[in-house]
């Protein structure tokens, strides 16, 4: 009996190689007619650059041609994902319809729902945002307790989500409401999930403003809503059925151990070509670990492709990636040479900014898209614990 | 999740170890006592020589099925030199010298070993904490002859050897080749810090095994053992370090096939082999400390075997260069290829 959780190695297939150059030139075409700066923070929002990746080929990449994907693989996905993710790439108009709400479409959205959205999400035209957290719903995503009522050719909404990151630029949302109340059974039971268009009269959303300064999450409040048939996503009150297979989608990407990478790579810049034996030391196990994490996401992106279902595995990645990436900013931060007044590092803006930004949302790391804690519980439940 | 693979070598070596590694073996071994059934059964399976081709005496057994065989002995906590007659059977294959049977050893494990061929056709030099050496019957030496490598066997009866052993109790002797005569010499294509990286890419294999079985243990152990009117496994901080071992075992078992990968192709990729020994190495000083925290007094005991996994763990962290030692070789391979090559270093071979 082994209780070992197993991340088989993955070789890349050569066209996915071929495909990384391909990427790695667009993105260097792109930073250099300057529709974003490469390394500069988190990659940021801009419509037209997800069109352009979606011109591409790059978005919907391993969905039906009859839907706008593309039929390619889930390593040829990963490659084209990690890629825009190491440069920054503003990515956050179409990442979250592409990783997430898009499979979720594929694989349980109505078929004139799938023809009429899968095409255009392909094209990096739509913005996704996830509405799962409500004020008393966050980790416990199943309390969610916005209500989607039966009504003549559809279904009323009212209630409140919270933290919904994106959801003032999102065209839809994928929506967790509850059609029933759970039952003495099964505590999951009676959530459905709803595509919102959120131009929906009757859909008010407001921003919260981070401690950055920055405004990414939001709360959305419902107001009897109106949402049609057609929008419903799998079978009524059974979306606990469909949500395991979202997660290993969103759990296990480069996103979940490569936010503070920036400030890896400002420290080698300043470490020089000489670097001190600690500050080398310091270096070489970061990239070890990251290299090592690298690793395991590729790994699950193999299990995805071999039509496996990997959420615990997902989980293992998620929980060792987002710990590395939020503890990576206090080391780089001790390991950095100290600089004064007398000696000035043509660098240290860049390094500064870098530090400062992976420092700001390194508190979030460990929170958004399942807590540690919850991780922690189904890598728990995974081991035979509970 | 069962012992059955669909590797019938690994199938054979589990079943070897189920049947004559037992715990009693592993601590009798401490004490000085020969596993002689568990090496003649290995023996006659030919695991022991499976790097070797046929043609010069061997099983002719794929790198990957050498490296698998590996990962199983270190699950048992074999006390025999199974790793190392395996590392001295590719060690002295890739010199093209005929090996020998019998239990094996290689040396230096340092990087800067230094045994030499003399004028006289003798060598000189010593190796210190070379593994087994007093339980073997030859020693694969990477030599120096006229300042090149090249690859010395040398019956190991014929040697001065003072005894010591590792933090695990395993045998790690000091070894006088001053004056032997090699039995067969040839030059080699590689050096001593190939010959390093290549045993921590083998210590690696064997320390995911361990570590799989720490958490095994500790699993079962979470579950089987009650407090507070029910099992600890209940608690969820017994829980959550649970899962924080299982992630350190998943970690360093991608490691450990990351620097397998490295060593079986044709160049051994020291890059690779050095982001594996870092994070493998701290995945067994992590995964040990929570194995024993939740085995509590229980797993400090000398008769519960906990120990046999984890003090190999730290002593297999230490060999073939530790973390530190790989992390700063690492740390300095990056600052060479500088800032704007980090993503494609990190990159790079896939």
């Amino acid at each position: 009996m082994s209780f070992s959780f197993r991340f088989d190695p993955v070789e890349l297939p050569p066209e996915a190689k071929e495909l990384r150059q391909e990427v790695r030139a667009f993105l260097r075409q792109e930073a250099e007619a300057g529709t974003f700066a490469p390394g500069d923070g988190k990659g940021s929002f801009s419509r037209e650059f997800s069109r352009k990746v979606g011109a591409q080929g790059w978005i919907g990449m391993t969905w039906p041609k009859k839907y706008g994907g593309h039929e390619r693989s889930h390593l040829e996905r990963y490659v084209v994902t990690e890629e825009m993710l190491a440069a920054r790439a503003p990515t956050r108009a179409h990442s979250t319809a592409d990783r997430q709400s898009g499979p979720v479409i594929l694989r349980y959205g109505q078929e004139e729902i799938r023809e009429k959205i899968l095409p255009q999400i392909a094209r990096g035209e739509l913005c996704f945002c996830i509405g799962l957290s409500e004020p008393n719903s966050g980790s416990d995503v199943f309390a969610a307790s916005t209500r989607a009522t039966k009504t003549e050719g559809g279904w009323l909404v009212n209630g409140r989500k919270i933290w919904t990151s994106g959801a003032h630029h999102a065209d839809y949302m994928i929506a967790l409401l509850r059609t029933s109340p759970p039952t003495k059974e099964n505590r999951r039971h009676g959530l459905t999930q709803f595509l919102v268009e959120m131009k929906t009269p009757g859909i008010t959303t407001r921003p919260i403003i981070n401690l950055t300064g920055g405004h990414d999450f939001n709360e959305v409040v419902f107001d009897d809503a109106f949402l049609p048939d057609s929008h419903l996503i799998g079978d009524v009150d059974m979306a606990w059925k469909q949500a395991t297979d979202e997660l290993a989608y969103e759990r296990s990407g480069p996103d979940r151990w490569i936010e503070t990478f920036p400030a890896l790579v400002e420290l080698v810049r300043r470490a020089g070509e000489e670097p001190s034996e600690r500050l080398a030391e310091g270096i070489g196990r970061e990239v070890a670990h990251l290299a090592t994490l690298r690793r395991m996401s590729l790994s699950v992106a193999g299990m995805l492709q071999a039509g496996k279902t990997p959420s615990v595995e997902a989980a293992v990645v998620k929980d060792l990636g987002t710990n590395f990436e939020q503890a990576l900013p206090d080391k780089v931060r001790l390991l950095a040479p100290q600089t004064g007044d007398s000696e000035p590092d043509s660098n240290d803006d860049r390094f500064e900014e870098a530090l400062r930004y992976a420092t700001l949302i390194a508190p979030k790391l460990t929170i958004q898209g399942g807590t540690r804690e919850v991780l922690r519980g189904i890598i728990a439940r995974g081991l035979g614990l509970r | 999740m069962n012992d059955h693979t669909d590797n019938i070598i690994v199938d054979t070596a589990t079943r070897i170890f189920q049947d004559l590694c037992e715990p009693t073996i592993v601590n009798d071994a401490e004490k000085g006592v020969w596993p002689k059934a568990l090496w003649d059964a290995l023996e006659e399976s030919g695991l022991p020589l499976a790097w070797v081709p046929d043609g010069l005496g061997g099983a002719g057994a794929t790198m990957a099925d050498g490296f698998a065989v590996l990962r199983v002995a270190g699950r048992f906590a074999a006390p025999v030199p199974l790793a190392e007659t395996l590392m001295a059977g590719w060690l002295l294959s890739q010199a093209g010298i005929t090996v020998p049977s019998g239990p094996l050893t290689i040396a230096p494990i340092h990087v800067d070993g230094h045994v030499a061929l003399r004028d006289d056709g003798r060598l000189s030099g010593r190796a210190r904490r070379v593994p087994f050496a007093r339980n073997t019957s030859h020693i694969a030496v990477l030599a120096r002859q006229g300042g090149e490598p090249a690859v010395a066997l040398v019956a190991a009866p014929d040697l001065a050897i003072s005894q010591s052993t590792s933090l695990a109790g395993e045998p790690r002797d000091d070894v006088s080749f001053d004056g032997a005569a090699p039995v067969a010499m040839r030059p080699v294509s590689l050096d001593e810090d190939l010959l390093v990286s290549f045993g921590a890419a083998v210590r690696l294999q064997q320390m995911a095994g361990a570590l799989e079985k720490i958490l095994e243990q500790s699993v079962q152990y979470a579950l089987d053992r009650s407090q507070f009117g029910r099992p600890i496994a209940k608690f969820q901080a017994v829980q959550h370090n649970l899962a924080i071992l299982a992630g350190e075992v998943a970690a360093a078992g991608a490691a450990a096939d990351a620097a397998a990968e490295a060593c079986s192709g044709p160049e051994i990729s020291v890059a690779e082999v050095a982001i594996a020994k870092v994070r493998g190495g701290e995945a067994a000083g992590t995964g040990a400390a929570i194995a024993h925290q939740v085995h509590g007094a229980m797993g400090f005991t000398y008769e519960h075997s906990l120990h046999h996994a984890t003090r190999r763990l730290w002593a297999w962290r230490e060999e073939f260069g530790n973390e530190a030692v790989w992390a700063r070789r690492l740390g300095r391979m990056v600052a060479t290829h500088g800032a704007d090559q980090l993503w494609p270093f990190i990159t790079q071979g896939s």
